[in-house]
């Protein structure tokens, strides 16, 4: 599983900036930070290869014509020498050691992330981890990465700074994106996928929505909701993510072996800024995919899911009743139960779970039971919680209606990427959010990939061979050696292999990246990385 | 309490144990309250200090183009 993250970016000092040129700083600006560290050409080609971002689980693909120009992801982006001289200084100013000056547009990391500009915004797409708590760690690491970036922005003479928001929306119609991905296997059926998640998304929100001051795409209402996300989305199932947003979305682009694995591709969750939020969001998910795949779901059939959906976040107050299609009205936190005592039981069933899965199944008991007693009393686990108590003693201070827009500030400033302005980050250093991680272990994510994926693999060929790794993607690595004409291409179509234990011995004892590619290809398992 | 709860599902696992020192708000004692209220003042006086200047301003200007 895995993590994306499109940050919210402005720069206050150039308000009319172009978006895509202050996304490609962040990169540029990360390249350099660490070409500064470490001496490492760090700027690598994405290889679009195996991209097909409209291949429909559903059995069929868009014809490329009919498309929205925003589904086109499976090509660079490029940036005009116009959009780049309307800023002023460019951003292959920041990272002016490039051979050719040419703006980077893509990274990969040594932790094997991925740092990008997607479409307007600056992504940080995480590597594969196999269990929730890794995937949480490393998806703080680009919290982290990101920060770096800032940072190198505003000490760089000829640079406004830029900041970065971890949120989903500006309020004005807009919204981008948290997603997270899941490994399923093919032979799940995915009407089945459907049928399970999509009263389990509809309710999620409860235990892991980030919080939002607004109601309506535009803010068209005062109030106060769960998510960030919930009036963004228009239907049940669908192919599109940046219009006619979907509860569940059918790319079907698996990033590995398509005749076995399904990447399901979860477009509905809110940014989160607490780890315990994060946590929640990813690994009740998992143990909802785990009774999927073993058909011990809830069978559940919501009569309206986007209504019920926008309905439960309209109500902080958790009571809302949403409606079954068997007449039953249920609120959101009795949806979350329900599954929970499924997933519960189906971990006694197995005969007890991993200990990562009892850590999520504990906190998900938890977190639903301070919820029914009192609400606020979660405000330690639970963004939308936690933004809710500082809004609210604000509003009790100051005698604040819901459109002042301190209390919009507020909503933004939560978000905000800078320890000393970002308010989780004050209420964390305050110690009124629970951490599940020391800032120690997230800055050795930053540069270390989780040791039992590819993602090891691809992390370790970029910070050891950063001369002749030119090109690499999810499911591949690409080397430039001088002794070959042609470019060799390894693929790693296998999300478990290239793990430490089959790969880790390869980095120790080769000599250099001539002697890596040669082993890897030679070797006893040709295999071993792919 | 969370962790009152947690504790009644049994076999924890080790490694979350080092999270446990993290309070939770509600509940405190009656006589706790005043502290309380005077914690409540103290972080909003820190956030003004943090919040940006001119609320309306910056929060107009903060417009995005759409992402996924």
């Amino acid at each position: 599983m895995g993590t994306e993250t499109e940050y919210g970016v402005l720069a206050p000092a150039l308000p009319n900036a172009n978006a895509t040129v202050l996304s490609s700083q962040v990169v540029n600006a990360y390249a350099a930070s660490v070409r500064a560290g470490h001496g490492n050409l760090s700027g690598t080609r994405w290889d679009y290869t195996d991209e097909a971002p409209l291949n429909d689980a559903r059995g069929y693909t868009v014809p490329r014509t009919a498309a929205d120009p925003t589904q086109l992801t499976d090509a660079p982006p490029v940036l005009d020498a116009e959009q780049i001289a309307m800023e002023g200084g460019g951003p292959s100013a920041l990272y002016g050691e490039a051979e050719d000056n040419s703006v980077l547009m893509n990274m990969v990391l040594g932790n094997g992330a991925r740092l990008y500009v997607d479409h307007a915004h600056p992504e940080y797409s995480s590597p594969e981890t196999t269990n929730p708590q890794d995937a949480v760690l490393w998806d703080k690491a680009g919290d982290a990465v990101v920060l770096t970036a800032m940072r190198h922005i505003a000490a760089t003479p000829g640079f406004a700074p830029v900041h970065l928001y971890k949120n989903n929306t500006d309020n004005k119609g807009v919204s981008y994106g948290a997603h997270e991905n899941y490994l399923v296997p093919r032979s799940v059926p995915f009407t089945r996928l459907v049928a399970g998640l999509l009263p389990f998304f509809v309710s999620r929100q409860v235990i892991c929505g980030s919080g939002r001051v607004g109601i309506g795409t535009s803010n068209q209402r005062r109030g106060y909701q769960l998510s960030q996300r919930a009036d963004f989305f228009e239907t049940e199932v669908g192919l599109e993510t940046t219009i006619r947003r979907p509860i569940i979305n059918t790319r079907d682009e698996p990033h590995a072996v398509a005749e076995k694995y399904r990447r399901l591709h979860v477009i509905i969750g809110d940014a989160n800024l607490s780890e315990v939020s994060a946590l929640l969001k990813v690994g009740t998910t998992s143990a909802v995919l785990s009774m999927i795949e073993d058909g011990t779901a809830p069978q559940i059939e919501l009569r309206d899911p986007v209504g019920a959906l926008q309905a439960i976040s309209h109500d902080p107050s958790l009571t809302t009743l949403v409606e079954l299609k068997d007449g039953r009205h249920l609120t959101g936190l009795d949806l979350q139960e329900i599954y929970l005592e499924a997933a519960a039981a189906h971990a006694r069933r197995e005969g007890g779970a991993d200990a990562a899965t009892e850590d999520v199944l504990s906190r998900w008991s938890s977190v639903v039971g301070t919820l029914k007693r009192d609400p606020m009393a979660a405000s330690a686990q639970v963004d939308w919680v936690a933004k809710l108590r500082l809004l609210q003693a604000y509003r009790d201070r100051d005698g604040l209606d819901w459109n002042d827009a301190r209390l919009n500030l507020i909503d933004l400033q939560y978000s905000d990427m800078r320890p000393e302005k970002g308010l989780y980050y004050r209420l964390a250093a305050r110690g009124q959010m629970e951490r599940l991680f020391t800032d120690e272990q997230i800055a050795a994510a930053v540069t270390h990939p989780p040791e039992d994926t590819r993602a090891y693999f691809r992390g370790r060929c970029i910070t050891r061979f950063p001369a002749e790794v030119i090109g690499a993607s999810w499911d591949s690595i690409i080397f430039e050696l001088p002794s070959r004409r042609r470019l060799q291409r390894i693929p790693t179509r296998e999300p478990l292999r290239g793990t430490r234990e089959l790969t880790g011995e390869l980095f120790d004892v080769s000599a250099d990246a001539e002697d890596f590619v040669t082993r890897l290809l030679t070797g006893p398992e040709p295999t071993v990385a792919p | 309490m969370a962790t009152q709860d947690r504790r009644k599902t049994g076999s924890r696992p080790q490694e979350v144990e080092e999270t446990e020192e993290v309070p939770t708000p509600a509940g405190e004692p009656a006589e706790q309250s005043s502290a309380q209220t005077e914690g409540v003042d103290d972080l909003l006086d820190e956030i003004d200090g943090v919040l940006e200047n001119n609320a309306e301003e910056f929060v107009r200007g903060f417009i995005q183009k759409g992402g996924q």
